[in-house]
């Protein structure tokens, strides 16, 4: 049984909350109790089948999974002519840190929701759309064939414009929709152009096999261009971030945080094109350099574009925009010196090890943070920092829990955004002094911002208005606290997070050979 | 021990428990300086109250310096930059579709040029 669950734990990773999502709203009808264990119970069961899987991954290498074959390891049929043919998912140890990202966010903010949406209506669709956005989520970063690729980004799509506009909020909440769905939309198009460039050239779909044909001919630009332009545009990049402060203030707070999640599986997908599908045969200093300039521009446009805010919710999504640009640079700097493996040993692993270790960092304080601005919002019910003062008077533990996100997010030890923002500094300033220096500065704006909405929040006097103010309902509080636990353990234990998760994420990108060896095998 | 170890960038390393034994060191020696202070403070009596030269204290609401108070310095120091970037955040669906395809447009001369 053990052994089933193991051979099959990628299909069920889809299986598991597509199930839960589609029978959610049945169940609701017979009682909105039942409904809610039913969709803890499922999302609880996904973050196992993740982390068995990751741990499968991380301890025996990459897993892949054909979907429709006799067995799950026959990727390429005897009658192919050595093309695979059917859906195959490849799970190396990038993926299975995105799948650890989702499963444990994904369930910390679950466990939130449930007490910070109890009282709206439309719960059926709310939890419908959660889960899809989680297979969503889960499909992209496990899948090894670009088309299903293209499906489950979809899927993440529509579901999370659906749960962005789930609050209506006068209209606003179904613009701000509108404006990530459309761009989603042409954002796709082009990512399926790209696809059919890869078709009508290679004759093949799966990731492994167009890599192995990679030429880099004139069309394998374009569609490399197509992908870099859409995926940036959807995880947030400067100048192509507008949707995120309209999408990430108007969403649910439970929602944005996921939206945080969703916008690292686009970066996931740009990193595995870039390095897995292209590799050695770009032009690696190019396409380094453009990804860099991207990162710069989301630091620093990100953060500046922060401090003047006044809605915290539209503050901190300018945040996660500038947090992408440390990414986008760590991993930036490892693609420029890609192939020069001097430059590599001395900094690039260092430098992508930082920016991929900033993927999980970010993930975990950033939902952190989301997660204490709903919570504020449920007892005030205001996002407006001229409107807040004084809160800390009232609730602790959730000034504890914004605390500790804003020290993280600020890089301060010892948390965790110190660890990956010291692994970026270090290593890009002996690529280029002059962009650790701005990583630096940025840093420091970072901590102004949260100086200033940690003294606008919580600071001062008992507000009179604020007098009655609770503290934030229990399941809240152990939502937040699982993702604070995280952010203090991975801060305590950096080289052990590095040497377990980082690193074999980093090499898997960077070892094209080992990703087609996986798949095709001797084929 | 692997547990424990340091982070290594390559260039140098950075060991968070020794930081942390660091900071609780640091917080003993705060303590032990502010035992030997005032003893007769007293909290909640006269002596917490602040002197505004001779006014009185006014509410409690009014004495909360609000979000828009502050930074104003740096926000006036940076206005050349926020009258350039604020702007350009307009908020209309059709400059952010005209963003996105600018800048692709921009990668592909960028990427096809240099290849």
């Amino acid at each position: 049984m053990n052994g089933f669950f193991i051979e099959n734990a990628p299909a069920f990773l889809i299986m598991l909350p597509l199930i839960g999502a589609f029978a959610a709203p049945f169940i609701g009808k017979v009682s909105s109790r039942v409904r809610t264990i039913w969709v803890i119970a499922m999302m609880t069961l996904t973050t196992i089948t993740a982390i068995f899987l990751a741990a499968e991954v991380f301890s025996s290498g990459t897993v892949t999974y054909v979907f429709g074959a006799t067995s799950p390891e026959l990727s390429v049929p005897a009658d192919s002519g050595g093309i695979p043919i059917r859906i195959i998912f490849t799970i190396d140890a990038m993926s299975a840190l995105m799948m650890i990202i989702a499963a444990v966010t994904g369930f910390a903010v679950l466990l939130y929701s449930v007490a910070s949406d109890r009282l709206h209506t439309g719960l059926e669709s709310f939890y419908t759309l959660y889960l899809l956005m989680i297979a969503g989520i889960m499909g992209m970063v496990s899948t090894g064939d670009l088309f299903n690729f293209f499906v489950f980004l979809e899927i993440l799509s529509i579901a999370s414009a659906g749960l962005i506009a789930y609050r209506i909020d006068g209209g606003l909440a179904v613009e701000a929709a509108l404006k990530y769905f459309v761009l989603s939309t042409i954002g796709a198009l082009a990512i399926l152009i790209a696809i059919g460039i890869y078709y009508g050239e290679y004759n093949a779909l799966n990731i492994a096999m167009i890599a192995s044909r990679m030429q880099f001919t004139l069309l394998d630009q374009i569609a490399l261009v197509l992908i870099i332009g859409a995926l940036a545009m959807k995880c947030g990049s400067v100048p192509m971030h507008f949707w995120t402060p309209d999408a990430y203030s108007m969403a649910p707070s439970s929602i944005t945080a996921m939206l945080v999640v969703a916008s690292q599986a686009s970066l996931y997908g740009l990193f595995r094109v870039v390095f897995t599908l292209y590799n050695v045969t770009l032009n690696a200093m190019t396409v380094g350099w453009i990804i860099i300039i991207l990162g710069v521009l989301s630091m620093v446009v990100g953060v500046t574009m922060a401090i003047p805010q006044k809605n915290v919710k539209r503050l901190m999504a300018y945040h996660a925009i500038s947090q992408t640009g440390y990414m986008l640079l760590g991993v930036g700097v490892g693609l420029a010196v890609l192939g020069n493996q001097p430059l590599m040993e001395s900094f690039g692993y260092i430098a992508m090890e930082g920016g991929i270790f900033h993927i999980i960092n970010h993930a975990m304080y950033k939902g952190l943070l989301f997660l204490t601005a709903g919570a504020i919002f449920l007892r005030i019910g205001t996002y407006n920092l001229n409107r807040m003062g004084g809160l800390g008077h009232q609730m602790k533990y959730t000034m504890i829990f914004f605390i500790i996100g804003a020290l993280a997010i600020a890089g301060i030890p010892p948390f965790n955004g110190f660890a990956s923002k010291y692994m970026i500094y270090e290593s890009v300033f002996a690529f280029n002094p002059i962009l650790a220096v701005i990583a630096m500065v940025v840093s420091i704006l970072t901590l102004a911002s949260f100086v200033k909405v940690f003294h606008s929040i919580f600071m001062g006097p008992e507000l009179p208005e604020y007098s009655g103010v609770k503290e934030a309902p229990v399941p809240m509080l152990i939502g937040m606290g699982v993702l604070a636990v995280v952010v203090i353990l991975f801060g305590l234990f950096p080289q052990t997070v590095v040497n377990t998760l980082i690193a074999p994420a980093a090499e898997a990108l960077v070892n094209q050979g080992a990703y087609i060896t996986a798949v095709l095998g001797g084929a | 021990m692997g547990l424990l170890s340091s982070l290594s960038t390559g260039t140098g390393y950075w060991n968070p428990l020794a930081w942390v034994l660091a900071t609780a060191v640091a917080m003993i020696v705060v303590y032990l300086i502010w035992r030997r202070g005032e003893a007769s403070y007293k909290k909640g009596t006269a002596q917490t109250t602040p002197f505004i030269s001779g006014n009185p204290e006014p509410e409690k609401g009014m004495v909360h310096v609000r979000a828009s108070n502050l930074y104003w310095g740096y926000l006036d120091a940076l206005k050349g930059y926020y009258e350039l970037i604020v702007p350009v955040h307009s908020g209309f669906l059709n400059d952010y579709v005209l963003w996105y395809l600018g800048i692709t447009a921009l990668i592909m001369v960028a990427v096809v040029v240099f290849a």
